[in-house]
């Protein structure tokens, strides 16, 4: 529950044991990566290391609004609408 | 010749063979879009390899390589010829979902750079392919919009997560599709659908535009019928794009020479001792075994090597990939793109997100958001994630020594044929098996290539080998792929997949 919380996902009861059982699997398989003593490995994050891309400091055009206006689930005044932001009853 | 025949010889022949036959004027990219177009209205009812198709714009792009090529502009080795791309890739204007619900309905504002180049090299877009919600998956059942079927046997899975581009090719509705390997998403589905994929270095093919699942380990990467085709297209959509910062700035390795070359004396290939015997298909091994013979028949020295930490692969997979999942997905949240749920005045915004997403993400994918999170989640760091990292590691070493030895390693891609669909859509761990020898490389951020190597005696479907090169060394893929299929095309009479049943 607290797990669906963290992730966003408002998650029905069912949800929530359907999951904790297959999570609880999942994880158990996975288990098995701590048994390599890899205490003194680098870890990696990135398979093909690269430092500091930068591209030439040159404008670039930017989209247009109405681009995002046709994919956007609400829209005002060249904006996205979006619903109340403070978690407190209306 | 009548109308109906000249389609269906124009949808049997290779993207290279139409390219040459379009330069040349024989046929025109109309003609044969308007094929591809015709064969896709015939056989996708049962097939659904595609979410989205619009005649009128394919037509009408035809219509204009057409012209260029009639004012003498050849625009590249595979003008003309049309193409399926994976609906994670963003194009203006043309609705993209990533086979999800969440993005129904969104148009992107732009085009992922792979896309761009395949417009300016006169390649035709037919449409978008189906595949597993933001690519999780081995099936294609986690798609949003139905599953897709295997031409081989519709009953069966086309792999995953990019089946719709697998089956696409192989139901000659396209004779070239794009798809995007996570985990394996183009080599497992090429294995069982009989068609060839490649997953190129990590950084070889830009992924500006692509809808990230794992960023560290996505890569975009040619599909076709055969390893010509695979490279010719290869050569169009690799190279450096200043647009993904991961993306390698040297040249694009020679692969169409490579491909041509098809030359493995002398090469040392290494058969990976942990990727055969259990939980393989006997059918599975004994085609690899086959086709290593005909490898050794062609002058190559095959050895045994060893990759130890290769058990570990799949655990540390399923941590680095939700925990880049859960962070990538984060965006999709109701508010600037898809759909939104419970936005009736009185919810929050954080109410509105949390019932989006509940409503708009599949199974598989809450699945490994929350695996994610809780991975990443503080007092678990270290010993998941950053356990996984270090695995990571180890795998990369594990490839280093064996390239210290050989040229290029060889496994079986899939440890089964295609399997019934539905058969695992419940069993997330048995699912995950799937993609055992295809997750190293991802890890790793080398290449490799999955191409047929004959049909599982024991059930008539298809069988991948899978050919792994050095970081950078893409070519040595086409090199000894194309070696081993002139030999079966010689042994077999012509490609596995003209075996495929017609639908």
């Amino acid at each position: 529950m607290h797990l669906g919380r963290l992730a966003r996902l408002e998650l029905t009861e069912s949800e929530v044991d359907h999951y904790t059982e297959q999570l609880g699997q999942i994880l158990g398989a996975i288990e098995a990566i701590s048994d390599v003593a890899a205490d003194d490995i680098p870890p990696t994050s990135h398979p093909i290391p690269v430092v500091n891309v930068y591209r030439e400091d040159v404008a670039l055009p930017g989209l247009d609004r109405e681009d995002f206006a046709v994919g956007a689930p609400a829209w005002e005044d060249d904006r996205f609408l979006v619903p109340r932001i403070l978690d407190e009853p209306a | 010749m009548s109308d109906a025949s000249l389609n269906s010889d124009l949808v049997r022949q290779s993207a290279a063979t139409l390219a040459t036959a379009i330069a040349r004027g024989e046929v025109s990219s109309e003609q044969v879009t308007q094929a591809h177009l015709d064969r896709i209205a015939e056989v996708d009812g049962q097939v659904n390899a595609f979410l989205f198709v619009d005649p009128e714009a394919s037509l009408a792009r035809a219509r204009e390589v057409d012209a260029q090529i009639s004012s003498g502009i050849i625009a590249s080795p595979l003008a003309g010829v049309p193409i399926a791309l994976k609906d994670l890739l963003a194009t203006r204007g043309v609705p993209t979902t990533c086979g999800s619900k969440i993005l129904e309905g969104w148009i992107p504002p732009y085009n992922a750079t792979i896309v761009e180049r395949l417009e300016s090299a006169g390649v035709v877009s037919l449409g978008k392919t189906n595949m597993d919600e933001f690519a999780m998956g081995s099936s294609t059942e986690n798609s949003g919009y139905g599953p897709t079927h295997n031409p081989w046997d519709l009953e069966r899975i086309p792999g995953g997560s990019g089946g719709g581009s697998a089956a696409a090719i192989a139901s000659f509705e396209a004779p070239l599709a794009i798809g995007t390997d996570t985990g394996g998403s183009i080599r497992q589905p090429a294995a069982v659908t009989g068609t060839v994929g490649v997953k190129p270095t990590y950084g070889g093919v830009s992924r500006y535009g692509i809808v990230a699942l794992a960023s560290s380990l996505d890569q975009a990467g040619p599909c076709a019928r055969s390893v010509m085709d695979t490279a010719l297209l290869h050569s169009i959509i690799a190279g450096h794009d200043p647009r993904d910062s991961t993306s390698i700035n040297a040249p694009v390795p020679d692969v169409i020479a490579a491909a041509k070359s098809g030359d493995v004396r002398g090469m040392r290939i290494g058969v990976i001792k942990q990727l055969q015997g259990e939980g393989f298909q006997s059918g599975v091994i004994s085609q690899f075994n086959a086709a290593l013979e005909i490898l050794a028949g062609l002058g190559a020295e095959i050895v045994e090597v060893s990759c130890e930490h290769f058990q570990y692969a799949l655990g540390a997979y399923y941590l680095i990939l939700p925990s880049e999942a859960s962070s990538n997905l984060a965006r999709f949240d109701g508010m600037r793109f898809g759909i939104r749920v419970g936005d009736d005045g009185q919810h929050s915004v954080e109410q509105v997100m949390s019932a989006t997403r509940e409503a708009g993400f599949g199974a598989e994918v809450k699945r490994r958001i929350m695996l994610g999170t809780y991975a990443l989640s503080s007092g678990y760091y270290d010993a998941y994630y950053g356990q996984a990292q270090k695995i990571r590691t180890l795998i990369t070493r594990d490839f280093e020594a064996a390239f210290a030895q050989v040229d290029v390693l060889v496994s079986p891609t899939a440890p089964t044929t295609a399997f019934k669909l539905g058969a695992k859509v419940n069993d997330p761990l048995a699912m995950y098996l799937n993609d055992i020898a295809t997750i190293p490389v991802n890890l790793a951020g080398n290449c490799a290539m999955s191409l047929p190597a004959g049909l599982a005696p024991e059930d008539g479907l298809p069988v991948g080998f899978q050919i792994i090169a050095p970081a950078m060394a893409d070519d040595r893929l086409y090199k000894v792929g194309s070696a081993l299929e002139a030999a079966l095309v010689d042994k077999w009479g012509g490609l596995l997949i003209d075996e495929v049943p017609s639908l």
